[in-house]
């Protein structure tokens, strides 16, 4: 009995304690020149699906839940989205060069096409981030256009 | 005196905690730094290399007239081996074989260094190297519709910087005109072995074109 109050005890310390850390939050005011929004003539639809379904993880804009207040909930989105960011950023975009551009819209192309992104442990709590078959056959036009052009 | 020992052992515990959790935070940052040491080192050690063997090869490559045939053919010839042991293991239907080359062949293309090459070269180069090396990457933790999906995007990269720096031995373009609108892919032979679909449609596919 003691031990497992014990180990309560310490556990809960822990997590009192941890929520101390601090993290580094993926926000910004700024949309930069280099935002994929300012590098290609966006449609607002195509933009709006972007917008919610993949900026939080892969610009530098992040829109938070309330659970990014508790630890160890941020660091594990902290984690999402430095890998996220990793792979595409379209903050970045623009200053990819067209041979990356190409890659990465075709690699957007087949993820949403194979229903990968965005991840259904996203969308389990982001519903509105969900597309519908009409969401991706937008995207996808758009970004076989964009891929044509380069 | 129990209590006493009991308080001290959470404290124990919780610093115990902060320390590992700092420690990782700080691990990782020397990790990083430790990496890019030893890749500007690899990077030198490469180039020593490259000039031992460029003076002993001069003779031979002489003779070459592509203007850039110089120091790095065997950076090259190994770029390309990989990529075609990469083309192998596709045909073969391999994931776990592809996953390894796909690697390989991302140091291999780490390795190679641009410096000999004019400005615009360098530029193209350096995209090329950029994106053939994620597409290394992501081929080698990939499974196996996505390695192909990468490969394709390999492919272009590796033609593509062939164009600039030649290439040692013979390789042939081949065209899959069914893979995603139309693929192309390099062999060292002109058989028909197509690492698209492997031996789903072993076949399907034509020599485009003959490099030397």
């Amino acid at each position: 009995m003691k031990i497992v109050k014990i180990s309560g005890l310490v556990l809960l310390i822990v997590f009192v304690v941890v929520q101390f850390v601090p993290t580094s939050l993926n926000q910004s005011d700024v949309i930069p020149p280099t935002d994929i929004m300012k590098t290609y003539d966006v449609p607002k639809q195509v933009e709006a699906i972007f917008k919610t379904s993949c900026y939080d993880c892969h610009s530098n804009n992040t829109n938070y839940p309330w659970y990014n207040k508790v630890q160890p909930m941020a660091w594990l989105l902290e984690d999402h989205i430095n890998k996220g960011k990793e792979e595409l950023d379209f903050s970045d975009f623009g200053s990819y060069s067209k041979r990356r551009q190409k890659s990465k819209l075709k690699s957007i192309r087949s993820q949403i096409e194979d229903d990968e992104m965005p991840l259904s442990s996203y969308t389990l709590i982001h519903r509105d981030a969900k597309l519908s078959e009409s969401d991706k056959v937008m995207v996808v036009e758009w970004v076989n256009k964009i891929i044509d052009s380069l | 005196m129990r209590k006493l020992k009991v308080i001290s052992g959470v404290f124990v515990t919780v610093l115990l905690t902060l320390t590992v959790v700092s420690c990782k935070e700080a691990k990782k940052e020397s990790t990083i730094e430790k990496n890019a040491n030893t890749e500007m080192h690899n990077a030198k050690d490469e180039h020593e290399e490259h000039s031992s063997s460029e003076m002993n090869n001069k003779d031979m490559e002489s003779s070459g007239d592509m203007s850039n045939m110089g120091q790095d053919t065997s950076k090259v010839a190994l770029i390309i081996n990989n990529y075609l042991e990469l083309k192998d293991a596709l045909v073969a239907d391999n994931e776990k074989e592809a996953s390894k080359t796909g690697n390989e062949l991302a140091i291999s293309l780490k390795g190679f260094s641009i410096d000999e090459f004019n400005e615009a070269q360098q530029k193209e180069l350096g995209e090329i190297i950029e994106s053939a090396v994620e597409h290394a990457e992501h081929i080698a933790k990939s499974h196996m519709d996505h390695q192909r999906e990468h490969f394709k995007g390999m492919s272009i990269d590796i033609k593509d910087m062939i164009a600039i720096t030649g290439t040692p031995n013979t390789i042939y373009q081949m065209h899959c005109p069914m893979y995603d609108k139309g693929s192309i892919w390099l062999s060292a032979s002109n058989e028909v072995e197509n690492p698209f679909y492997g031996s789903k449609m072993l076949k399907c596919g034509k020599v485009q074109k003959e490099i030397n």
